[in-house]
């Protein structure tokens, strides 16, 4: 018998060293698997690789995970907003490395992944900065940039709901990088706010089949909170 | 010379005329990506006759406005992180799908801010490349090359007074020949391999007067 679920966020993690890889879901807020994060910084696992499309809003989820000093290096696209002050003060300290990459590049590095493809050539980025010693190709008069996978030991990951196999819903635009993580990953653990009974989940809206998933934890649902931007104080 | 010899006699665009002018050019069906910044103005004077559909990168497409005040929902949220709606027909989907319409090709609009724009159409809109600041590129390299056409909204002149038209970008570049129409507030300019054509000048504007303040640019009139 198949049964994902384990027990708590802290059974999830089971298996996280220093220096690991993790890709960690979310765009801001929204998305962002703040009770696999915080179950992370119990496990006192440090220089890890964090894979994010940004790096942190305010001072919970991946902020924490930052300000704890965990992070020898983080990927993203889009590290500084409005609320970004712990990522802020590590990278002027110079106590952490950014790798930067366009946003549709991390996406398709990420899926790349996952789909077992060895490097890709996409326009995006070509002759700036970003593409700075990396290997170029001419094709059908367009100009591409060579860019690789991104592999990761974990994706932790925000879903809606979930059955024993791993299949996977998503809410809204919370739904962000989690299917493409869960493919990239050696070991997803995704957080479902509901499990469903085998075959209950409507097989036409599976957005994640359960393949892509190793470990699934029941989380209470609490409202996103907004990040990422100036608010009216 | 003193300030009043050099008091324009022409009347600027505001920025919600320009926003304006943006919107009456987008064709009734289109698809559109409005970037942060003067671009999402674009979206207040779109014509209620005309349906557009609005992407947004973070995987929305069919977005609507802002929810009442007490309605926000920070699940569903733009390319900015604001709340927004979902209109009837909108979907959602993840990231790398996102970023294949917009790199694929089939969004026919993408409506950025730049800092520089080169009159080949290069774009400069993510970093200004101070040594104190903090890298961030998000989606704007992949929304430059990637709609059918790609729009720039900013203001012509710098608050210093240069025209952010140039020869060629001093800001790191997001594109390359990627900007095909230049909306500001003093003109209306298209860009391509061969340079810059005015299309449009703000009401009691000469192109010899916008040629003056835009040196190393060759400035045509259509």
């Amino acid at each position: 018998m198949i049964n994902k679920l384990v027990a708590s966020a802290t059974a999830a993690l089971e298996g996280i060293g220093d220096g690991a890889t993790i890709m960690i879901g979310g765009f801001g807020t929204a998305g962002q698997p703040n009770e696999l994060i915080d179950a992370l910084i119990d496990t006192g696992a440090r220089d890890l690789v964090i894979v994010n499309n940004n790096a942190g809003n305010g001072d919970a989820g991946l902020a924490a995970l930052l300000a704890a000093k965990r992070v020898r290096k983080i990927i993203c696209s889009f590290p500084r907003q409005a609320d970004s002050h712990q990522f802020d003060a590590l990278y002027r300290a110079g106590d952490i490395e950014l790798e930067l990459v366009p946003q549709g590049n991390l996406a398709e590095r990420i899926r790349a992944a996952g789909a077992g493809i060895g490097g890709f050539f996409t326009p995006t980025g070509y002759g700036t900065e970003l593409a700075k010693g990396k290997e170029t190709r001419e094709i059908d008069g367009r100009l591409y940039v060579l860019e690789s996978p991104i592999h990761a030991d974990f994706a932790l990951i925000k879903a809606e709901r979930g059955d024993r196999w791993g299949n996977l819903t998503y809410r809204m635009t919370a739904r962000n990088f989690g299917p493409i993580m869960a493919m990239a990953a050696r070991t997803t653990v995704a957080t479902v706010h509901e499990v469903a009974e085998l075959g209950s989940i409507d097989p036409e809206t599976v957005v994640t089949p359960g393949l892509f998933v190793q470990r699934l934890v029941l989380i209470e649902r609490t409202a996103t909170s907004a990040g990422g931007f100036k608010q009216a104080a | 010379m003193t300030a009043s010899t050099l008091a324009p006699t022409y009347t600027r665009w505001s920025r919600d005329q320009t926003a304006a002018r943006v919107a009456d050019d987008i064709p009734d069906g289109a698809v559109v990506n409005l970037g942060i910044g003067l671009p999402t103005a674009v979206a207040n004077h779109l014509d209620g006759d005309k349906e557009i559909v609005l992407h947004s990168e973070n995987g929305v497409i069919g977005m609507g406005p802002a929810p009442a005040e007490g309605e926000e929902d920070f699940d569903l949220i733009n390319a900015g992180k604001q709340p927004v709606t979902l209109l009837p027909g909108g979907c959602f989907f993840h990231h790398a799908d996102s970023f294949a319409m917009m790199r694929g090709g089939h969004l026919d609009v993408c409506v950025l801010g730049a800092f520089q724009v080169s009159s080949t159409g290069d774009l400069a809109n993510w970093h200004t490349g101070a040594p104190d600041a903090i890298p961030a590129v998000g989606g704007a390299m992949d929304l430059a090359i990637g709609a059918k056409k790609t729009y720039v909204m900013m203001d012509y002149l710098t608050k210093q007074g240069q025209a952010k038209l140039v020869p060629a970008c001093t800001y790191p570049l997001t594109g390359i020949g990627c900007v095909s129409r230049l909306y500001t507030d003093l003109a209306v300019i298209d860009l391509d391999a061969t340079g810059a054509t005015v299309i449009d000048l703000a009401p009691g504007l000469t192109l010899g007067a916008l040629q003056a303040l835009t040196p190393g640019v060759t400035l045509r009139q259509a």
